[in-house]
């Protein structure tokens, strides 16, 4: 009997049944199986006791603020996420790769120790926490905070997806078109723009999820005032230690649906512009 | 009307590019820098073309103080050797970008546009790829492409870096000839760099050796030939 001779970069057979075992095995029970009971747990008491907490004026309000947070945040760290991957992959300067350091700081540092720092800068014992009070500026257990935080939390997404990106594609397409004619806006708006849309729309998806989800930051600088200074994220926490299990799974099941719709927004346009996709990539 | 280039000198860090260059060259010529890479050949055409900015030295263009201008002002037309042809529009939107940008009062009219487009494409001898996109096209045409892009804005000056270094030699041969004929049909002083002699001394009016950030010797290249001036420049030419 002959042997079958594997390709060169052919596994044997029962490695490939256990890597592919053993991935299949860590998604579904660590990533499908918890999506699964959230669901399951936020449908206990049906369609009517689902809608019932959803409704419920303070689950309400923590969603609109989750969504002016992320609404304000999301816009903002485009706009500085683009700043950042255009003066890196565009200039030369010195303390290029320290700057590159400090844009992934957020993902380095806690997101608790960074609410913990818009403490010590706003509160009452920090540096300018007195003198905002007295000119009725109100930044901490406030709204402001919690964009503040939340920009600090998500600020690397845009920028980490822009900047491989930008510096692959290089500066040869802005010099022609300056040759050609164009200005620095006409020049980021017809060659720039078009060429890092999709990796800038990916940024801005996860930027999207991490800021909607976040939770360790805002949870120092909000307050916890229910129905006020809650996000989504924050009112969860605060219905299950209530043991009001049915309003915080029916909340987290919000949330999880939120993280499922980026997903699938970033899958259709994956597959709709895939040709596009290939060919920014090919040149 | 002539282009004057007069002891332009660039340092990067620390090591100087240009150490002071400077050439006369008739309207409407055709100049090839020629020399080894880290000549500073590449610098000095790119400060022609406002993409890189000389320390000290003049260049006059007819009677434009040229290092003055902007790279947007200057309406030169730029080849590069990677082509830079944008990659997300069609050979007709890259051909017709120079045109599309200009202020509402200076711009043709969209038919003028795309008569223009189909103008050029006869020219550089790619009639009918309007719609195809830089992926789909070869290296030779797209070169092609990027010469009848920087055509489309009838520039005063046409400043090409190794176009054809990343060709093949057939296709070298093929698009040397084409762009000769292209320059003596439009007029346009042209500043060409390369490495190779033989592509230089085909195509050039006039060749500039350059080594170290200066020009070793200049002149037509039948001269050149006939009477190096230093060692480097007939080493250089019999390799």
């Amino acid at each position: 009997m002959t042997k079958r001779i594997l390709k060169p970069i052919e596994d044997p057979l029962w490695l490939k049944l256990l890597l592919g075992g053993v991935t299949i095995g860590f998604i579904a029970i660590l990533l499908l199986l918890p999506l699964v009971l959230v669901f399951k747990e936020a449908l206990a008491g049906g369609l009517g006791g689902f809608w019932t907490s959803m409704t419920e004026p303070d689950a309400l309000a923590s969603v609109r603020l989750s969504l002016i947070a992320a609404g304000i945040a999301v816009p903002l760290n485009t706009v500085f996420g683009i700043a950042a991957a255009w003066a890196i992959a565009k200039y030369d300067f010195p303390a290029k790769t320290f700057l590159v350091t400090l844009i992934d700081l957020p993902f380095s540092v806690s997101p608790v120790v960074a609410g913990l720092v818009y403490v010590l800068v706003f509160g009452m014992q920090g540096w300018l926490g007195p003198t905002l009070v007295d000119h009725n500026v109100h930044i901490l257990f406030a709204l402001p905070a919690i964009v503040l935080v939340t920009i600090f939390v998500t600020f690397p997404f845009v920028a980490r997806e822009l900047i491989p990106l930008m510096v692959d594609q290089g500066r040869d397409e802005e010099e022609a078109a300056a040759t050609l004619g164009a200005s620095g806006f006409q020049t980021f708006l017809r060659v720039t723009l078009p060429n890092i849309k999709w990796g800038l729309l990916y940024g801005v998806l996860l930027c999207n999820a991490r800021a909607l989800g976040e939770f360790g930051a805002v949870s120092v600088v909000s307050g916890h005032i229910r129905g006020v200074t809650n996000t989504m994220p924050l009112h969860v926490q605060l219905l299950y230690d209530n043991y009001d299990y049915a309003g915080a799974f029916t909340v987290a099941a919000l949330l999880a649906m939120l993280a499922l719709l980026t997903l699938a927004l970033k899958s259709v346009l994956e597959w709709r512009y895939a040709d596009e996709l290939a060919a920014a990539h090919r040149h | 009307m002539s282009l004057n280039v007069d002891s332009v000198t660039k340092k990067f860090r620390r090591f100087p590019a240009l150490n002071g260059a400077s050439f006369v060259a008739p309207q409407g010529s055709f100049v090839s820098l020629l020399g080894p890479s880290g000549s500073g050949k590449t610098t000095l055409l790119r400060i022609l073309g406002g993409l890189e900015f000389a320390d000290s030295g003049m260049v006059r263009f007819a009677d434009l103080n040229w290092l003055d201008m902007p790279a947007r002002t200057r309406n030169a037309g730029f080849v590069f050797q990677q082509y830079a042809l944008f990659r997300h529009m069609s050979v007709a939107d890259n051909i017709a970008f120079g045109l599309k940008v200009r202020p509402r009062n200076k711009r043709p009219s969209a038919a003028d546009i795309r008569n223009r487009v189909t103008e050029l494409l006869a020219l550089v001898q790619l009639p009918g790829l309007e719609d195809r996109y830089p992926s789909q096209l070869s290296g030779g045409q797209r070169q092609r492409v990027a010469l009848a892009r920087a055509l489309a804005i009838e520039p005063r000056m046409l400043l090409l870096d190794e176009p054809f270094g990343a060709l093949d030699a057939k296709v070298r041969k093929e698009l040397r000839a084409d762009l000769r004929r292209i320059h003596d049909h439009a007029g346009v002083t042209t500043v060409f760099v390369t490495h190779d002699q033989e592509e230089a001394f085909a195509v050039a009016d006039l060749v500039a050796v350059m080594k170290d950030g200066r020009i070793e010797q200049y002149g037509a290249p039948a001269d050149m030939r006939r009477n190096p001036r230093t060692p480097f420049v007939s080493e250089f030419l019999s390799a």
